[in-house]
């Protein structure tokens, strides 16, 4: 009798602690950038407005760190745990400890390889792909792509995982114009200063840029540069060349209020909302959760860009 | 008597001879002494740097027939060969720092770190407002100076080797660059100190300028006194210079000292031309082309000969092969692998010792076929 009370009460202790906070365990890579930073307030906020606990863990870009992190996070009896994976390997032996203690683990942004998909929950992460297809979309909406186009790609780093994945889906959309073409390709590995020279030697190869209707950079950074290139080829980036791009970070915003940029679509940081949705319905006990839900950021024009700029200047 | 006289006379002789040989081996010592840019083979030094450049250019004519084409374009020249010259600046004032350290024996590898430093340096104090242009440069300079004064001492009156004590201020420099940045691109509007990047001067781009200024003051300064002397002198054998009265331990720590300046006018040019300073990515593997440079320029990496105008043929080798590359339309995975086959073919072609194997088999050929 006696011992059944105590079972129940703490059962009833349990589901208390349960219902009224979720305490959530966050191993965040560091904050190497400005991208980097926003998605950590945007966790941050997101887990103040839904009430939840949450641990933040700061690795300062070191894998160890963040094995530390995950291991404190059990040992406090977190109700979930949220990993920004530095390196994509060595994580099974920190998962699988996670797993016996019956703690869901989400992972987002980069990935993980494990050979046990069970030892996470899901992963959320940008997808690539549509962020090529959203900026390919918007520029064959332009009344100037209605006719020939030529357009220089200047690509990311040769090999990263985002630079292959934004040009294959740019090239998709862009199968289905066959006005369009990209007439130069080459890497400006995702710096302004690499994209400032790779555009102006590829503008002198093109006769000096008045043949084409388009850039298309794998992000800010690069276009940035590349504008520069362009004012200093005696053209005007955002008229005489439309200038597209992915990231969206404040200068590019401020580049788009000036008319010098044309649009961007935003690398998602607002991975937090997604997150917390699957840890949620986790605890509820819903267990066919995708082991890839992926997200893509908006597509941002000149219109809200001044306004945009000031929003984010002071972050 | 008459054998007295004898004895004398052939004394005499011996005497004469005696001076002779003195006078003959005193001309021969006078012929071999060290006599700046007149050695015999000063022509083949040149030939084939130049020759190289002259090839890659020749490639971009063929695939792009614009390419030597010059116009005159809001107050200054505008075209590919001007491209290719600006965009060598930041790597060439490099090269020529990294020509005195290597002519010692040493190594400089924190010179792109230290750029990065010096350009965070800019665009902070830019961003702060109220300093002048000319006090921005000022610090810069100063700061590229600390830096390399830090390697020197290292170096020289800590007995680090080179390698090791510049390694440390690679890595570690580019992150008090990116402490400096806190983390973020600190970038600036300034059109004063921007036009240190993309202004121009006489129709050339204030880089090249900066460039040719560079290499003018240190050329009187190592050729015209005995510095440019005491350097290969140091970095032939440095104990043997040290008893022979010259301050190996003060030239070493000179060097650097030039190196880390030299390096702070780079990351002020490449920080004026983007009006940003990036932590992660200024002078980022920037080292490593200088070094190319001064090796394809004829240098040789254990110390004792240096040649500034030739490591800035060798920068402009570099610059022309990534401009080639970037014109010929290549898919971007093939940019390093062509490099390294164009870099390894101009350093062998600089090999005597290959040149002569490559002529031996040339005319083996010929014979055999002559033969036949």
């Amino acid at each position: 009798m006696k011992i059944k009370s105590i079972v129940a009460g703490l059962g009833l202790c349990f589901i208390c602690h349960s219902s009224f906070a979720t305490t959530v365990g966050f191993a965040q890579v560091g904050s190497e950038s400005g991208w980097r930073t926003s998605f950590s307030e945007s966790v941050k906020a997101e887990a103040k407005k839904r009430g939840i606990e949450l641990k933040f863990s700061d690795a300062q870009q070191k894998q160890e760190n963040q094995i530390k992190a995950v291991r404190s996070f059990i040992a406090q009896g977190v109700d979930a745990i949220i990993i920004a994976p530095v390196v994509e390997t060595g994580w099974t032996p920190v998962l699988k400890e996670a797993k016996r203690a019956r703690i869901p683990v989400v992972i987002v942004d980069r990935n993980v390889q494990v050979q046990d998909e069970s030892l996470f929950v899901t992963r959320i992460a940008s997808d690539f792909v549509e962020e090529g297809r959203k900026a390919a979309t918007w520029l064959m909406s332009q009344p100037q792509a209605q006719q020939q186009c030529n357009i220089i790609e200047l690509q990311g780093t040769v090999g990263a995982t985002a630079a292959i994945d934004r040009a294959k889906g740019f090239n998709e959309v862009l199968a289905k114009h066959p006005q369009a073409k990209i007439v130069r390709s080459q890497t400006a590995e995702f710096t302004r200063a690499k994209g400032k020279e790779v555009m102006e030697s590829l503008l002198k190869a093109e006769q000096g840029g008045k043949s084409i209707c388009a850039l298309w950079a794998h992000n800010d950074e690069m276009a940035l540069g590349a504008i520069q290139a362009i004012k200093e080829a005696g053209l005007k980036p955002g008229k005489d060349m439309l200038v597209v791009s992915v990231d969206a970070v404040p200068d590019y915003f401020k580049a788009m209020a000036d008319g010098e940029a044309n649009a961007t679509v935003e690398l998602n940081p607002h991975l937090g909302g997604p997150a917390f949705d699957v840890i949620e319905a986790y605890l509820q006990g819903k267990k066919d959760i995708e082991k890839l839900i992926r997200t893509t950021g908006d597509l941002f024009l000149q219109d809200t860009a001044a306004a945009e700029y000031e929003k984010r200047r002071l972050n | 008597m008459t054998n007295e006289a004898t004895v004398l006379n052939s004394h005499h002789s011996d005497q004469l001879e005696a001076d002779q040989l003195k006078a003959d081996q005193l001309k021969t010592a006078r012929q071999a002494r060290y006599s700046p840019g007149q050695s015999a083979h000063k022509f083949s030094l040149y030939l084939y740097p130049l020759l190289a450049l002259a090839l890659l250019l020749l490639v971009n004519v063929l695939m792009d027939p614009q390419f030597f084409s010059l116009q005159w374009q809001d107050g200054r020249l505008y075209g590919p060969l001007i491209d290719i010259v600006n965009r060598s600046a930041p790597v060439a004032l490099l090269a020529i720092g990294m020509s005195l350290v290597i002519a010692t024996g040493g190594i400089d590898l924190s010179v792109g770190a230290v750029m990065a430093i010096c350009g965070a340096v800019c665009a902070n104090l830019l961003l702060l407002g109220d300093w002048s242009i000319p006090a921005v440069i000022g610090l810069a300079v100063l700061t590229g100076v600390g830096c390399g004064l830090l390697n020197g001492v290292m170096v020289s009156y800590l007995g680090i080797q080179p390698i090791v004590a510049t390694l440390v201020l690679m890595v570690a420099g580019r992150g008090v660059a990116q402490l400096l940045n806190q983390g973020q691109i600190v970038t600036f509007q300034n059109p004063d100190f921007a036009a240190l990047g993309s202004g121009s001067f006489l129709g050339l781009p204030v880089p090249v300028w900066l460039v040719l200024l560079a290499l003018l003051i240190m050329q009187l300064l190592l050729r015209r006194t005995a510095l440019g002397l005491f350097i290969e002198a140091v970095g032939c054998n440095a104990k043997a210079s040290r008893y022979l009265g010259i301050d190996d331990r003060g030239i070493k720590l000179a060097v650097y000292i030039l190196a880390g300046g030299c390096a702070a006018l780079a990351g002020i040019i490449a920080t004026a031309d983007i009006q940003g300073s990036d932590a992660n990515n200024a002078g980022l593997w920037l080292e490593l082309d200088a070094i190319l440079a001064v090796v394809i320029g004829g240098a040789a990496l254990t110390g004792g000969r240096f040649s500034l105008p030739r490591a800035v043929i060798g920068v402009l080798i570099i610059q022309a092969l990534s401009t080639t590359i970037v014109v010929s339309g290549l898919p971007a995975k093939f940019n390093l692998l062509i490099k390294a086959l164009v870099i390894l073919l101009v350093l062998m072609l600089q090999s005597e010792l290959f040149r002569n194997q490559l002529k031996a088999l040339l005319s083996f050929g010929k014979a055999r076929g002559g033969k036949a």
